[in-house]
């Protein structure tokens, strides 16, 4: 098809659009100056001072162990509402559940975040658990908005994948429990990686909802940089930046590499 | 067809009335919602078979095989295997197992761990289940892939390792779900025989489910005609071509002229049928019939003579013109216009080559013997 | 055939393994946390999973599925749909200076007289007053403002993407997906470097001599919806993409058989079959820009009104949780039919076989 120059020029617009602000942020994180946007010479002085910051750090081991455990519980959580959504036909509260792994993706996290925190509020009142606010509040706040997303890109996966291979399973003689854990999570493996991934990466990013749930002693990564950037900007933040962006450029190319290799083996 | 009755019974046990079936489908009926999905079927099947079900999509014959499987439980009516009720036992506690039409091959295995599956899931050791998996292999001739994943595998690989996976549990009964609808046009006819070759070395009883006639009548013993939910006719091959009990089943094996026409005066050992089409022709007497009634002749098309010359002794003949005409090797097929302007369809064997064949807008004459009529009143 | 016997003894294997790595699990946690109170949480959740697992493939079948329904539908059930229930009680209450501060609903003298305190006057507050009343208005123009942005930006780039030869069309579907991998927050703070009296667009326009005097950039609207459409780029992208890619390619040679230019082809064949993933773009867009705070908070300026802002504020500067909760139901109010939309445009897509 003949294509004209329009699409090309707008897609091009839009893609630099999209990597200039991350291109300058790279590029200023190695200026000697403390004016984030004058050039005053080649330097690596704010990485240095970024490893020496020991509340950052605090708040990145933090923020890395919230990660880690709320995408793990979103795994879980999310894999096993795809499931049941996929795989269970009618039953009653599916609606709402269906209604409930969709409206976090959507829905405002100020929202999600004050509910919350008066969730967590009432619930010590009542309860006495859990005792304050801290990273057990935020690993929960984490785990439950990200399940969605989970959740999401399990049920795609789940509904593309041949649903006779679970009945062939059942009818070589392996009872339910046994087919979930021999076939169908082996074949959709894939895609709960890239839902761990995903949740983890969004929990890393979350401030909004951080703030709300958090207490003393917990503060995550990014609201140690919101405190940061709020005051203007700081070389060490674009060192930060930097960092961040080159480990997932990294990741996401092994992860492209592996899935060409899979996609090349089952092609 | 056979001098030997003794013979005939022990090959084709659904001949003698006092044989025992092996599977028995009593009334069984599925609803979807509204949808009824099949409609109080009841059918045996002898040890040993190779069953096919055949008919259109959506006809009921699947959900028929996976209510076998027990992958859907009958709304109404039972099924047993070997004497036993199988209501409320579950796929994996079945005497049964299937060969599914995507074949179903975990894709994350070897294929001897496909194959060896089953026997693990029985409580084999370990040792035991891979070799008789390789001996399975060995049967559909695929001993050199057992290390290979599925995806590696051409077509008809699959289908062989499915086939083995299948039967290694060595099932009392084994389903397949349209087993050759995913192969080309040659490898089926030669998967055909192969088949067949299996179901006989093992002695294993299959049910087949297939939308293919051809396949149907190479392989079956017996075939179930369905639709609608509905089993119409069950026979062996040849009765249900030759004597089809509906106008449906006709129409569905083969291709077939169908004639409407009403019953005459009787006469000792024929019976003359009033039609549109044809005017007055004879027909095999049909015994329970009123004369008046509306009855339809079915006429398959290779069983009709086309000549230019009415021949001298023919009792059926309605002269035409050739509409249309194929040449399809062996044969050809024409269409041929009658005067009321109905097309009938007549296939001739080319045997030998003849010099002037019949051809297009030539005036001809069909002819048919009294006992290639076929009386049906459904 | 299948032994009734035998599967116990076969299935052993299977759950001494996930017994063990359950307590892998734990011990991991163990050692991984130092926060007693999370690594409990995560331990009871282990160890009743492994109790669940266990007494679930022993003694029950498949058929008690309820007990796999409940993981999900519990937790989510507890952790997002009763925390509404719970905003909207103390959005009825009064603020108080307390731990917890707000009012209960009702108080019980020593009569045993119930006496309810709850009130609706937090909501007559927000609307009688013109800054909530603005707020909510303008959250609503400036996330339909980007949105349109978005659109106009994100149509082009997902048709163009979606039209490219293979290889291509996966590496520019990476290009707009790999910014959203990498901090929200940071590329917000991108901006800020742009925009800036002395950032990268005002330096390069007067180096290049175009302007005299800095623009003013920052702390405007402007800032707030370039912010919106750059963070929400992808999420307008992907859904479109995934419409326009499924798009028939014979469908527009047709068209073009047929007599129609490029242009009417688009508009006749290509938009109408594409707006269900217009809509869905849009509503991905639309929806939490509404609720947006970091983007005003740092692009914005003091006059940038965003309800999510506002919500913000009471909260964190205030303190007034009841206001805070009431501010929050109405927004919620307003979001939930944008949200309901959605959901029904994606039920059609997914009916269609």
């Amino acid at each position: 098809m003949r294509r004209g120059w329009f699409l090309p020029i707008v897609a091009t617009l839009g893609f630099c659009f999209l990597y200039a602000p991350i291109a300058s942020l790279i590029i200023f994180s190695f200026n000697e100056s403390r004016l984030v946007t004058v050039w005053g010479g080649f330097s690596t002085r704010w990485y240095g001072e970024l490893l020496a910051d020991g509340q950052m750090l605090a708040a990145a081991w933090i923020s890395l162990k919230v990660g880690v455990l709320a995408a793990t519980i979103a795994t879980v959580i999310g894999t096993l509402a795809a499931f049941v959504l996929t795989r269970f036909g009618k039953f009653r509260g599916k609606l709402l559940l269906t209604g409930m792994v969709t409206a976090p993706l959507v829905m405002p996290e100020v929202i999600i975040g004050l509910s919350l925190l008066l969730l967590f509020v009432a619930m010590e009142l009542a309860l006495g658990w859990p005792a304050g606010r801290g990273l057990t509040t935020v690993v929960i706040a984490h785990a439950t908005f990200t399940s969605a997303y989970v959740a999401v890109i399990a049920q795609s996966r789940l509904r593309d994948m041949d649903e006779s291979l679970e009945e062939a399973a059942r009818d070589l003689g392996a009872g339910p429990v046994r087919v979930f854990f021999d076939i169908t999570l082996p074949v959709i493996a894939p895609a709960l990686v890239s839902g761990w991934l995903l949740a983890f990466t969004l929990s890393l990013d979350d401030l909004v909802i951080a703030s709300f749930v958090s207490g003393p002693g917990a503060s995550t990564l990014p609201m140690v940089i919101f405190s940061k950037v709020r005051l203007g900007v700081s070389p060490d933040v674009n060192a930060l930046a930097t960092i961040i962006i080159v480990i997932v450029a990294v990741a996401v190319t092994i992860a492209g590499l592996l899935l060409m290799r899979q996609s090349k083996r089952t092609g | 067809m056979t001098s030997n009755p003794a013979i005939a019974a022990n090959t084709r046990p659904w001949r003698d009335p006092a044989a025992k079936p092996f599977i028995s489908i009593r009334n069984v009926t599925k609803r979807f919602g509204d949808f009824t999905a099949v409609n109080d079927v009841s059918l045996d099947i002898y040890r040993g078979e190779l069953f096919c079900l055949l008919g259109g999509s959506g006809c009921g014959k699947s959900t028929l095989l996976r209510m076998l499987a027990g992958f859907e439980t009958p709304t109404e009516g039972k099924i047993l295997i070997d004497g036993v009720d199988l209501a409320g036992t579950p796929p994996d506690r079945r005497p049964t197992n299937m060969m599914f039409q995507s074949y179903a091959l975990f894709p994350h295995m070897s294929v001897e761990k496909n194959v060896a599956y089953g026997l693990l899931r029985e409580g084999k050791s370990k040792a035991e289940a891979f070799a008789h998996a390789a001996e399975m292999l060995k049967l559909v001739q695929l001993e050199k892939f057992a290390r290979r994943k599925p995806h590696q595998l051409s077509g008809g690989q699959r289908q062989r390792v499915a086939l083995a996976r299948a039967l290694a549990k060595q099932p009392k009964v084994l389903l397949l779900d349209e087993p050759l609808g995913a192969l080309d046009k040659k490898l089926r006819e030669e998967t055909q025989f192969e088949l067949i070759r299996i179901q006989e070395t093992l002695g294993v009883t299959f049910i087949v489910v297939t939308h293919d006639q051809d396949e149907a009548m190479t392989l079956a013993t017996r075939i179930g005609v369905m639709t609608e939910g509905v089993i119409e006719q069950v026979g062996e091959p040849r009765e249900i071509y030759e004597t089809p009990k509906s106008r449906f089943v006709a129409d569905f094996i083969g291709s077939v002229n169908l004639f409407e026409g009403r019953v005459g005066p009787a006469a000792p050992d024929l019976m003359r049928v009033e039609t549109e089409d044809l005017g007055p022709v004879v027909a095999p007497p049909v015994a329970g019939l009123t004369q008046g009634q509306t009855v339809w002749l079915a006429m398959r098309p290779e069983r009709a003579w086309l000549t230019r010359e009415r021949p001298a002794e023919s009792v059926n003949c309605v002269p035409g013109v050739v509409q249309d005409m194929g040449y399809v090797g062996h044969m050809s097929s024409y269409m041929v216009k009658l005067e009321t302007g109905r097309l009938v369809r007549v296939t001739q064997a080319n045997e030998g080559r003849r010099d002037n064949p019949i051809s297009w807008d030539e005036n001809v004459h069909v002819s048919f013997e009294p006992a290639d009529f076929r009386v049906l009143t459904e | 055939m299948s032994g009734a016997s035998e599967p116990r003894r076969a299935g052993l294997p299977l759950r001494i393994l996930a017994l063990g790595l359950a307590g892998l699990g734990g011990a991991v946690a163990v050692s991984f946390l130092t926060l007693s109170a999370t690594s409990a949480l995560l331990l009871s959740v282990l160890v009743a999973g492994g109790v669940l697992y266990f007494l679930f493939s022993r003694f029950m079948g498949w058929s008690d599925r309820w007990m796999v329904i409940a993981v999900p539908l519990l937790w989510l059930g507890i952790f997002f749909l009763v925390p509404f229930f719970v905003l909207g009680r103390i959005s009825l209450s009064e603020t108080m200076i307390a731990r917890p501060p707000y009012s209960p609903l009702w108080e019980t003298d020593a009569q045993g007289n119930v006496e309810i305190i709850a009130s609706l006057q937090n909501y007559w507050f927000i609307l009688g007053d013109a800054l909530y009343r603005n707020a909510y208005l303008s959250s609503i123009r400036i996330a339909a403002v980007s949105t349109v942005f978005a659109l106009l930006l994100g149509y082009p780039i997902a048709y163009y993407i979606a039209r490219s030869p293979e290889p291509r069309r996966s590496f520019l579907l990476l290009l707009v997906v790999l910014p959203f991998w990498t901090s929200f927050l940071l590329r917000v703070y991108a901006w800020i470097g742009f925009l800036r009296r002395d950032g990268v667009i005002n330096n390069i326009l007067t180096w290049l001599g175009v302007i005299d005097e800095p623009l003013v950039m920052m702390q405007t609207d402007f800032a707030v919806y370039i912010g919106i459409v750059y963070t929400y780029l992808p999420f307008m992208i992907l859904p479109l993409y995934a419409n326009l890619v499924k798009l028939d390619g014979a469908l527009l040679e047709a068209a073009s058989d047929l007599g129609a230019s490029p242009m009417v082809t688009f508009f006749t064949v290509t938009l109408p079959l594409s707006l269900p993933g217009v809509i869905a773009g849009s509503m991905l867009v639309f929806i939490p820009a509404i609720g947006e705070y970091v983007i005003p908070a740092l692009l914005g300026g003091p006059d940038t009104l965003m309800i999510g802002r506002t919500l913000w504020d009471e909260f964190f500067s205030a303190r007034d949780w009841p206001v805070a909760s009431a501010v929050a139901i109405i927004m919620l109010i307003l979001v939930v039919i944008p949200m309901m939309w959605l959901q029904s445009v994606q039920n059609r897509q997914e009916d269609r076989p």
